[in-house]
């Protein structure tokens, strides 16, 4: 349908809208016009995709001089292929219904394991492999030493590439993975650095957030992008912990071992270079000396890892002398690496401010903060004048530079923690150092200021306030849609008690309790009687879930469990698990029905949808609070009080509900879909628990819904599957939660009243 | 002989001596053969239909023997004697075993089967019955010629009974619950729904027990093992190589862990999911989950672990079923050859280690790329937004009916045992409750339509009608309501509605042999028409007879239409003949 949003005229690829999608067109539109960010939620499954793609490039189609680029940051690889999938979709819709097609290219960029076409590189398994063995084939030296040396294999579809199609422009269109793969073979090219350099021309790029967060992947791939984009940050509930890990590094046992022998093997090559190939060494020497950075001009392919510290914080200096030479630089970096051990030789906890680290290894061993600042980017530079192809035994090394690096270029906003041991197993020794952010805002804090307009957007971003201190930015635009439904297609009920009475909670003191795991479990037995297909469980960690299966086996609640459904759960195992919903969705398609057991923050409670019949109840045992004995954690939430003056207990609340929501929230995807969400926990009655869950939960969260029994809830829970299993037809939908073109014309007043103004802040 | 040749040699043993004189013993598809030494001469042919069971010589003997006992109480007795040893005439001795092992009860179920499903058809069709003891018991025809008619009642029987296998139930090991008997025993109570569920969901367990059973341990013994091994009890931890069943838990995993690697799917693959590729020293890494504590209790992670493979190989149980009931099965056997000789012609996948993911052709890859296509637009489309068509015919066709041998049943519940008839008679094909719906749907709406928009006739007008026309009404003057069901007595009409029911059998197959065409048509109609004149004599004539002197004014006409039923039939017969000596002459 075609449609004016304030003025804008807007192809969107269906022919009905859902009224609180346009209010999201408008709420954006404002953004944009505003060129400032915002940051916005509308409930998961509502179309939030094709809704932005829309406005976005029809914004993009009548303003080319405001906006020249859309960049849209996803979380996983089939949600980054959903999104390309939708734009595809629209572009389609263009090609039949506008007057011109737009001139516009849209692609996806990956890891070079999904992109890569080498018919050996590609068929490994491990991403890093690829990494390692692609830079070998493609590294500028490599390509030079080819040159002379016809034994050194190089990559055709890179040389193919480079040979022509640098020069050229993709044709314009919308270029899924496989579709990159196609046109790559087809032409002989490299469909990852084809993919690298056209998101420079590209007006649309989809991608990992990892690939504009992470400084040191940012720097290699998202450098030149120009600031008239919009960055919109999909599913970004997590954000603020995708920001803290990109900055943080964790180094155990294994890496100071890799990289004790790395380092070895690191001397030896120089001690071999000093004997064949003086000269070259000295070159480097010499343009450090010169005051050049890197001794190399670097190509596109030479670079893999980029400074690990944001652009702003390198330092603009040229190397200090003492780590010039390389044999002092490894030298240097012995030091270091033996300094670390001794750390990590600790029999207590300890933990440290980046200061007192640096003081500490100063007054140790004497290094200085100035050449750890250089480290990593030394590394890199003496690591290609060694012209080594095989990258994979140096990622220990260079985990250490990197962390070198970023301890000695930030003082504030980040700790050290070092622990000797697990706390759960306190007799293995296992000592972890920890260099952790505390700060997501310092990650954030350049995109929010290199790019014109970010759009932050997810299904469950409530508490809303939380997100601007968090991520220290000031939005002109915070909104929360709810849901308008012509039949009320969620059922959502804390479940405070089981039969018996006995209040129900997975809080500390009372998780161990059988009558509490009992209950747990005959509250699944119940809703798998009633509940048709599929049924997806939560729980709060891991640890216990194994414990509630187990005791549930004792309790035989298992087997009763059995009679109505099959049963998957959720392992450690990342591709067991993958086996397991494979099967949950198989049976689930077949008509078995069966019961999905996963655990909230997992794996499976990220990226996995489970709509339609693959998730008619979800149940969320407990609340999903993080381990609040972790010493990160705690680290991170004092500097939270200190710096943002956020209490420990809302921003942990926060961050339970978050994940609480994002996992029931799973099972409903458009309003054709119904599911029953249920909290089983007697806390989530509770006010302060209760209103911070998004805005469309809690609509249909009444008091009447809050307090209930496990009978209770399954006798609410029959009368409205029984409701929801009656025919629904579009008819039913129509100018209440669905609008055609003329209805919409007609209500536009009406909707933008009732969907703008009370949530506004 | 020439047709012994055709039949393929499943196994072929030399040097085997039967009474005193050597041969070669041959295992075909339908027989055991023996064969003389130098003499092209069968000396003993044993039909496995003939074979009651086999026996072999205890262990420790020095003969090495093995005896067929066959059904009418002889056996015949071969013995094996290879010249390389003992180890390989036991050998010799263990294929021949086997393989009639495996054979032999696919040919014992058969004969049961057939008798059995015949029984079941007569017992439930009282229609079917009383014409068999008509036809059959008074030997007006024989009862192959009575199955030859009615054996596309059986055969659909059979097709049901084999299309529609009932599917493993997710809970039924544990719907095996022990009874303690008050002095420290337990006891199991098994039924062959159990067992057979059992061997279907865990292959592996089938395997021993064909390993084990009838020569090392008895059926009991087997499965009191089964109950105390750690693999029926899921919680246990494999103690030790001792338990019978160590093995299979091993089996169950390779197999496991085979299935997981084969296993791709692009939306559904966790490990897939992260798009960085980054060290694991850096916390933003993709692979950092993938070490999160092991500090977690190991029994427990068993459970877990039992808990899933129990459901996957449930599920697996649902696709063999489909599997099987599409045209062509294909055995377990055959697929794994296929499988393996495409393993052989992708050579590179046998040097690569499991790190490595194998070569595809362009077109799996293209086959993977539109599988994958579909799948994500199939995720992105919304019901409502859109035109929905693409989906609602896609979700027709992958549909699968039930088929219901008892429609009414399953959609109004129990019914009385009388319906029955009408089900089963093979007219009314049951189709599928779409359909079923879809054309109820379809004729309702034109009737509201025509209630609602052009009245054909006022309700009123409609009962008044009706009125005329019933017994008494002016239309019907002329009318003397005079019933014959009021005078017969019920065993005469019972009678005689036996009568018709066989009379109208004969009468209809007959006609079906018109025109006859070709020379078995004749012949058939030959013999129906004595089949019938038979009749005529031996069952009517009597009745006829009988019921003139018992039932005097109305014995005529209560036999008029039967008699001119067959009179027509006779006249048809003997025209057909006429003409049939003419264009001879």
């Amino acid at each position: 349908m075609r449609i004016l949003v304030d003025g804008l005229i807007v192809y969107f690829p269906y022919d009905y809208i859902y009224p609180e999608q346009y209010a999201y067109m408008l709420e954006l539109k404002r953004t944009l016009d505003a060129k400032g960010h915002c940051l916005l939620e509308m409930p998961s499954g509502t179309g939030k995709t094709a809704t932005l793609l829309s406005l976005i490039v029809a914004y993009m189609i009548e303003n080319p001089h405001v906006i020249r680029k859309l960049i849209y940051c996803s979380r996983t690889v089939p949600e980054i292929e959903k999104v390309i999938a939708e734009l595809q979709n629209l572009m389609e819709y263009y090609e039949k219904h506008a007057p011109e097609k737009p001139n516009l290219t849209g692609l996806v960029l990956s890891s070079r394991k999904n992109m890569c076409i080498h018919p050996d590189v590609c068929r490994e398994k491990d991403g890093k492999v690829v990494d390692a063995k692609c830079y070998g084939m493609t590294a500028s030296y490599v390509r030079e030493r080819q040159q002379y040396d016809e034994s050194q294999q190089v990559c055709q579809y890179f040389e193919g590439f480079s040979a022509e199609g640098k020069e050229s422009h993709l044709p314009n269109g919308v270029y899924n993975l496989d579709d990159l793969k196609e046109y790559g073979r087809m032409r002989n090219w490299c469909p990852y650095f084809l993919a690298r350099y056209a998101i420079v021309n590209a007006q649309v790029i989809v991608y990992s957030y990892y690939y504009l967060l992470d400084p040191k992947v940012a720097d290699v791939v998202s450098k030149e992008l120009i600031k008239e984009s919009v960055v919109v940050c999909d599913e970004a509930h997590n954000i603020d912990n995708v920001c803290v890990d990109s900055m943080s590094v964790r180094i155990n046992k294994r890496v100071i071992e890799r990289g004790t022998q790395a380092l070895g093997t690191l001397e030896k090559l120089v001690q071999e270079m000093k004997e064949d190939d003086q000269q070259r060494l000295q070159d480097e020497y010499a343009k450090m000396v010169q005051g050049l950075r890197d001794a190399y001009q670097a190509r596109e392919t030479d670079k893999m890892l980029a400074n690990p510290v944001l652009p702003d914080d390198i330092l603009q200096e040229a190397v200090p002398g003492n780590i010039r030479h390389a044999d002092h630089f490894l030298g240097f970096l012995n030091r270091f690496i033996a300094y670390l051990k001794t750390r990590l030789r600790v029999q207590h906890v300890v933990q440290e401010s980046p200061a007192g680290f640096l003081k500490d290894i100063h007054s140790k061993v004497c290094i200085d903060r100035k050449p750890l600042r250089f480290c990593a980017e030394r590394l890199q530079s003496l690591l290609r004048t060694l012209e080594i192809t095989d990258l994979t035994d140096y990622g220990g090394l260079t985990v250490i530079t990197h962390f070198a690096t970023l301890v000695s270029t930030y003082t504030q906003g980040f700790t050290i923690i070092i622990e000797p041991f697990d706390d759960k197993t306190p007799t293995v020794s296992n000592p972890i150092l920890y260099f952790s952010c505390l700060d997501s805002s310092i990650a954030m804090r350049p995109i929010f200021r290199r790019f014109q307009s970010v759009v932050i957007t997810s299904g469950t971003l409530s508490p809303m306030d939380m997100y601007p201190k968090i991520l220290d930015f000031d939005p002109v635009v915070m909104s929360s849609f709810t849901m308008t439904l012509s039949r009320p297609c969620l059922l959502p009920m804390v479940v405070t008690r089981g039969n018996d009475q006995v209040a129900i909670s997975s809080k500390f003191e009372s998780r161990e309790d059988t009558a509490v795991t009992r209950n747990y479990g005959q509250l699944l037995v119940e809703t798998a009687k009633i509940v048709p297909d599929g049924i997806v469980c939560f729980f709060t960690s891991y640890l216990y879930l194994e414990s509630v299966v187990a005791s549930w086996y004792d309790q035989g609640i298992i087997d009763t469990l059995l009679k109505y459904k099959l049963l998957f759960i959720e392992t450690q195992d990342a591709a067991e698990t993958s086996y397991a919903l494979m099967n949950y969705v198989k049976a689930c398609d077949c008509g078995r029905g069966a019961v999905l057991l996963a655990v909230a923050r997992g794996k499976v409670s990220e990226g996995v949808d489970f709509d339609h019949h693959l998730g008619r109840a979800v149940l969320m045992f407990g609340i999903p609070y993080v381990y609040t004995q972790s010493r990160i954690l705690k680290a991170r939430l004092e500097y939270l009080r200190d710096q943002f003056q956020i209490k420990e207990n809302d921003f942990l609340t926060f961050d339970a509900l978050r994940h609480a929501a994002q996992c029931v929230g799973r099972a409903i995807r458009g309003k054709t879909d119904y599911g029953i969400m249920i909290f089983a926990d007697k806390r989530f009655a509770r006010q302060d628990k209760r209103g911070k869950l998004p805005k469309w939960i809690q609509e249909y969260l009444t008091d009447n819904y809050v307090n209930l029994s496990t009978e209770e809830a399954m006798q609410l829970a029959k009368i409205w599957l029984r409701q929801m299993a009656q025919p629904f037809s579009r008819e039913d939908q129509l100018g209440l939660s669905l609008l055609t073109v003329e209805q919409l014309k007609s209500n536009e007043k009406q909707i933008i009243e009732k969907h703008l103004k009370p949530q506004t802040i | 002989m020439a047709q012994k040749k055709v039949e393929d040699v499943l196994l072929q043993i030399p040097q085997v001596r039967y009474k005193k004189s050597d041969g070669t013993l041959y295992i075909m598809k339908e027989r055991v053969v023996f064969m003389l030494e130098n003499k092209d001469q069968i000396a003993v042919s044993h039909s496995f239909y003939d074979i009651k069971m086999q026996k072999i010589s205890p262990e420790g003997k020095p003969k090495i023997q093995l005896q067929l006992v066959l059904q009418d109480g002889g056996n015949s007795t071969f013995h094996f004697v290879n010249k390389n040893g003992t180890q390989h005439q036991m050998h010799d001795r263990e294929r021949v075993k086997e393989l009639i092992q495996s054979i032999l009860p696919n040919f014992k179920r058969k004969i049961d089967t057939e008798l059995e499903q015949k029984n079941k058809l007569l017992t439930e069709n009282p229609k079917l019955l009383q014409l068999y003891k008509d036809l059959v018991i008074s030997k007006v025809i024989t009862s192959e010629e009575f199955w030859t008619i009615h054996g596309k009642d059986l055969q659909n029987i059979q097709n049901v009974s084999s299309k529609q296998e009932i599917g493993v139930s997710g809970n039924f090991l544990t719907e095996i619950k022990p009874i303690n008997d008050g002095c420290n025993q337990f006891k199991y109570n098994l039924t062959p729904e159990v067992i057979e569920s059992v061997f279907r969901a865990y292959p592996a367990v089938k395997k021993k027990h064909a390993e084990h059973v009838p020569n090392k341990l008895t059926e009991s013994e087997f499965w009191t093992k089964f109950f105390q091994s750690h693999y029926f009890h899921r919680d246990r931890i494999t103690t030790g190589m001792k338990d019978l069943f160590a093995e299979c838990g091993k089996m169950d995993e390779s197999m496991l862990k085979k299935d997981i690697k084969k296993s791709n799917d692009p939306l559904l693959n966790l490990s897939k999911f992260g798009d960085n590729t980054i060290e694991e020293g850096f916390c933003s890494s993709s692979l950092v989950d993938n070490k999160i504590d092991n500090a977690g209790n190991i029994v427990h992670q068993n459970i877990i672990k039992r808990f899933n493979q129990h459901s996957f190989l449930i599920l697996k149980t649902c696709k063999e079923q489909q599997k099987n009931s599409e045209a062509n099965p294909i055995t377990d056997e055959q697929q794994d050859k296929k499988n393996n000789s495409i393993e052989g012609s992708n050579k590179r996948q046998k040097n690569v280690d499991n790190e490595v993911v194998p070569i595809q052709t362009e077109e799996e890859r293209n086959e993977q790329v539109q599988k994958k296509k579909m799948r994500i637009a199939e995720k992105i489309h919304y019901d409502d937004l859109g035109n929905d068509l693409t989906q609602q015919n896609k979700d027709m066709s992958t549909v699968t009916n039930i088929n219901l041998d008892k429609l009414e049943r399953y959609l109004y519940g129990p019914m009385p045992s009388n319906e029955n008839s009408f089900v089963n008679s093979n007219k009314y094909k049951v189709a599928p409750i779409d359909v079923v719906d879809m054309t109820i749907r379809k004729n309702t709406s034109e009737w509201s339509q025509r209630v609602t928009h052009k009245q054909l006739i006022n309700p009123t007008a409609a009962v008044n009608a009706l009125g005329e026309l019933s017994p008494g009404g002016v239309l019907m003057s002329g009318y003397h309501d005079h019933n014959l069901s009021q005078f017969v007595p019920t065993e005469v009409e019972k009678e005689l509605n036996n009568l018709y029911l066989s009379a109208g059998e004969l009468l209809h197959e007959f006609w079906l042999c018109f025109p006859p065409i070709t020379p078995e048509l004749e012949m058939k109609l030959l013999k129906m028409h004595d089949t019938i004149q038979r009749f005529n004599s031996s069952k009517i004539k009597p009745f006829e007879d009988r019921i003139i002197r018992d039932l005097s004014p109305l014995g005529s006409q209560l036999v008029s239409h039967i008699n001119l039923l067959i009179d027509t039939a006779f006249r048809k017969f003997s025209s057909w003949k006429e003409k049939k000596v003419g264009k001879v002459k």
